[in-house]
């Protein structure tokens, strides 16, 4: 059940059935995110900030001629000093047909995970919404945490989309 | 021989569809007792092209459908009998199955064919109708056989055939130049024309002489002949001299074959000469003598046959129109491309502000020129998208037509304004608000004729359907004479219905109830309206295209329903404002001034400054910094700047930093990965790459009327 929110599998690899992460940094713990979520990787631009939205969406930047909402992890998650500098980067994720940025404070490696080197994390209280968070795996001597990064930027805490209550 | 027709189809569709139109039009709004000759000619003749090309085609239940029609209203224009509410009744009826008939041949489902069967019989009765009036055949103006329907039907084998034709146009005919443009357009449509000789403006001899390429019969040629030549003075043979050598053996199966139509033809045009003779004898002498035999009309070259009627039917239809047909995703591309473009423009002006105007006077040269280009070249695009809002008017005339006669209502329909042109998106979207509107004039706003006339008004009512430009809008507006909105029922259905309805509401509230889900006052539910579903979805619909409905009534003289569109969905005018750090847009469309103020101007409520006074009228004020959660801003409002904004009516002052510039933005979606903010009605890039946000002025206008209603 734990992995209900990685829904799209890597293809078989060579060492059996795993699946490729994109990991970051945030403060001192390292995140790991389903690579086929991801866009592109680019630095921090100013931000046109939000009224009155919630401190952890920064606001929205032009990507290209499209307007794309930039939410800070750092912020969300309350981990690291928020910061922004010439070494802060930006991930732009597809969730379904929309485009999200996430700030966070580096970006470290792409690692393929056989599914049996993520363990559950089912008593974990955190920011993170427990939900969103799958699981921890394990790469030598680091560990990520896992995240279904398309749930929770879909989930009603984010803010990020249309709610029925929204006027 | 054969060649392939298909491709010639889309023209047909499209002309057809446009003849259809044209029917309808002039059905609907002809005048029974009196119908105008030209009309009823053009209706005549709009059926008459159908039916020629439609049989051309192949497509013979249209044909068929229109060849009834046509000898109906052939004896009407002819005068032999009266047009009656029952004929255009079932004609408006015959054009509709055609539509259904065009629509299946489009490929968009198979028409039933039991309609086109029962129109066909009813439009036959009428045409046997009551009084013994002549039947076709014996048309008075014919001297000569009439070409049977066997003939016209003939039209779909396929041979280009080369006429020559003389006749006398009409004496009303000859003495206006329009009328025959007409008739050589008319020609046109069936094939090449060339004019052999045409009478000098005050001769005597008003003979024309044509040579016309056509893959029609002669019958047909004669056919639109008779509308405009002088009775029996229609000439048509073919042309001599044409057959090449071998013709004989190659379309020797022809001869078996006898041609009714080209044989009569060729008589009369015997009896045609030598009545004329007395008066041209000279001139046409050896036309008798050289007539040339009978000849099939295939008397064209093999080389010649298969190309010729291609270039016809493509001068005709490039001679008619000079339109061409794009998919709708081309055009919103080219838009999009070119916002981006006008993006891209703004971008390099403000990096080439810095730039030494000296030592770069070519590339400032090259930047300004780049500039006008960008905003001709958008204003030249978004053009394309525009459309006069007539394409949504012209249905209305056949609604209330059908609608009033249901309904045994008397009603006027009046049309202002129909050429303001508007977003085809909108167009669009459009179509069922206003119908429901209409509708709803009709069946709730316009009394029955008693009624009116005990009211003291005239006996038949009028709708009113404007549209025009209004600061950056297009209002339309669905107006009627009639019982006006009736406050106390309203206030009553209101409270039935549970909503919140006090008796201190203003009347302007009280008519917004009836824009309510589930409201209706109508007494009698109707198959036209009165279920209560709709005006919640008219003011949905037109909400959700950024406009807004308003209504005005007066008991017993008329309701007004208005509606403000903005012009388009893309581009808007904007001012942009500074606050503190940020950028935003206002709508310049509901800017009204802005201004610096004196202390002298401000007043407290409550001890906190709210408002300022202005002209003697006093202003709520909304503090954006304050609105928007903007830190580093200005704060003291004399320093600052008041952009006075009016939306319908009530006004504001946004307190802002300071004016930046007023330019035309591309709005962009915030929905598309984001939401809808509260505040704000979209974004847009600015010249420097970042995104600015555009405010919401009807929301803040309202919220401006709440903050001083509390106050108060």
């Amino acid at each position: 059940m734990q992995y209900a929110g990685m829904a799209q599998r890597g293809p078989h690899d060579e060492d059996g059935f795993s699946q490729a992460f994109l990991s970051f940094i945030l403060g001192d713990e390292e995140y790991a995110i389903d690579i086929l979520k991801v866009q592109e990787i680019r630095g921090y631009d100013p931000v046109t900030a939000i009224a009155n939205a919630p401190k952890f969406i920064k606001g929205v930047i032009n990507l290209r001629g499209t307007i794309v909402p930039i939410v800070d992890l750092r912020i969300k998650f309350g981990v690291g000093r928020v910061e922004y500098t010439a070494f802060t980067v930006v991930i732009i994720l597809n969730i379904g047909p929309r485009v999200v940025g996430i700030v966070v404070d580096s970006v470290s490696d792409v690692v393929s995970l056989p599914v049996d080197a993520i363990h559950p994390a089912s008593d974990f209280s955190s920011q993170i919404g427990v939900g969103f968070l799958t699981g921890l795996g394990t790469v030598g001597e680091r560990m990520l945490i896992m995240l279904d990064i398309e749930s929770m930027m879909h989930s009603r805490e984010m803010a990020l989309l249309d709610t029925d209550d929204a006027d | 021989m054969s060649i392939d027709m298909s491709q010639f189809y889309q023209v047909f569709f499209d002309e057809a569809a446009e003849h259809l139109g044209q029917i309808e039009n002039l059905l609907v709004s002809i005048d029974l007792r009196h119908p105008d000759e030209e009309e009823l000619n053009a209706v005549f003749r709009a059926a008459h092209s159908i039916k020629g090309s439609a049989a051309t085609f192949g497509f013979s239940d249209m044909a068929d459908i229109t060849h009834v029609m046509e000898s109906l209203l052939d004896e009407v224009r002819k005068g032999a009998r009266p047009l009656t509410a029952d004929m255009v009744d079932a004609c408006l009826a015959a054009g509709d199955i055609l539509n259904a008939q065009l629509a299946g041949h489009r490929g968009e489902g198979a028409a039933d064919p039991a309609p086109a069967v029962a129109i066909i019989a009813r439009l036959a009765l009428l045409l046997k109708g009551d009084d013994s009036s002549a039947p076709v055949a014996e048309r008075p103006a014919a001297s000569t056989p009439l070409v049977t329907p066997a003939a016209s039907s003939s039209a779909s084998v396929l041979q280009a055939g080369v006429f020559d034709v003389r006749f006398v146009p009409e004496p009303h005919v000859a003495s206006q130049p329009e009328l025959l443009d007409n008739m050589l357009d008319e020609l046109g449509r069936l094939g090449g024309v060339e004019i052999v000789s045409r009478p000098a403006v005050d001769s005597d001899d008003p003979q024309w002489w044509l040579k016309i390429t056509s893959m029609m019969p002669a019958g047909t040629l004669r056919d639109v002949l008779d509308f405009m030549a002088e009775p029996g003075s229609v000439d048509i043979s073919p042309a001599g001299g044409e057959p090449p050598a071998g013709e004989d053996t190659a379309y020797g199966f022809f001869a078996p074959l006898p041609d009714p139509a080209a044989g009569t033809v060729v008589e009369a045009a015997r009896d045609t000469v030598v009545e004329d003779e007395g008066v041209e004898g000279e001139a046409y002498g050896f036309f008798t003598d050289s007539l040339p035999p009978v000849e099939p009309r295939a008397a064209v070259s093999p080389e010649v046959a298969p190309t010729a009627p291609a270039d016809v039917l493509m001068s005709a239809k490039g001679g008619a129109d000079t339109s061409i047909r794009v998919g709708v995703e081309k055009v919103d591309l080219m838009i999009n491309l070119v916002g981006e473009l006008v993006i891209t423009q703004a971008m390099l002006m403000a990096s080439a502000e810095g730039i030494d105007p000296l030592l770069h006077e070519r590339l400032l040269a090259g930047i300004n020129q780049l500039q006008r280009n960008t905003r001709d070249l958008q204003e030249t695009v978004m053009s394309v998208r525009m459309l006069p809002i007539s394409t949504v008017f012209s249905r209305f005339p056949r609604v209330v037509r059908d609608l009033s006669r249901k309904l045994g209502k008397q009603v006027e329909l009046k049309l202002l304004g129909e050429h303001t042109e508007l977003d085809k998106g909108l167009v669009e979207r459009l179509a069922d608000p206003l119908t429901h509107l209409v509708r709803n004039s009709l069946d709730h706003g316009i009394e029955t004729p008693e009624k009116r006339r005990v009211a003291g008004k005239l006996e038949t009512g009028t709708i009113t359907l404007s549209a025009s430009h209004q600061s950056g809008n297009i209002v339309i507006e669905v107006g009627d004479d009639g019982a006006g909105l009736d406050r106390a029922r309203i206030l009553a259905k209101a409270r039935e219905n549970g909503l919140q309805a006090p008796d201190s509401l203003s009347d302007d509230e009280v008519w917004m109830l009836i824009f309510e889900a589930g409201f209706s006052t109508a007494e009698v539910v109707t198959e036209v309206s009165g279920r209560g579903v709709g005006m919640d979805v008219v003011r949905r619909n037109i909400s959700a295209m950024g406009g807004r409905v308003d209504v005005q009534s007066i008991y017993g003289v008329g309701t007004r329903f208005t509606v403000r569109l903005p012009l388009t969905l893309a581009i808007v005018d904007g001012m942009s404002v500074r606050v503190g750090g940020e950028t935003y847009i206002l709508p310049l469309g509901h800017v009204a001034e802005s201004l610096q103020v004196t202390a002298d101007m401000i007043h407290s409520l409550s001890g906190v400054p709210r408002l300022i006074r202005l002209r003697g009228r006093y202003v709520p004020v909304i503090e954006l910094y304050r609105e928007f959660g903007v830190v580093d801003s200005c704060v003291d409002w004399t320093r600052g700047i008041m952009v006075v904004i009016d939306v319908d009516g009530s006004q504001a002052a946004l307190f802002v930093d300071e004016l930046i510039g007023q330019h035309q933005v591309v709005i962009k979606s915030l929905e598309a990965n984001f939401r809808r903010i509260k505040g704000f009605s979209g974004a847009t890039i600015l010249g420097d790459g970042r995104v600015a946000m555009i405010l919401d002025l009807p929301a803040l206008a309202s919220r401006a009327r709440r903050l001083q209603s509390v106050a108060a």
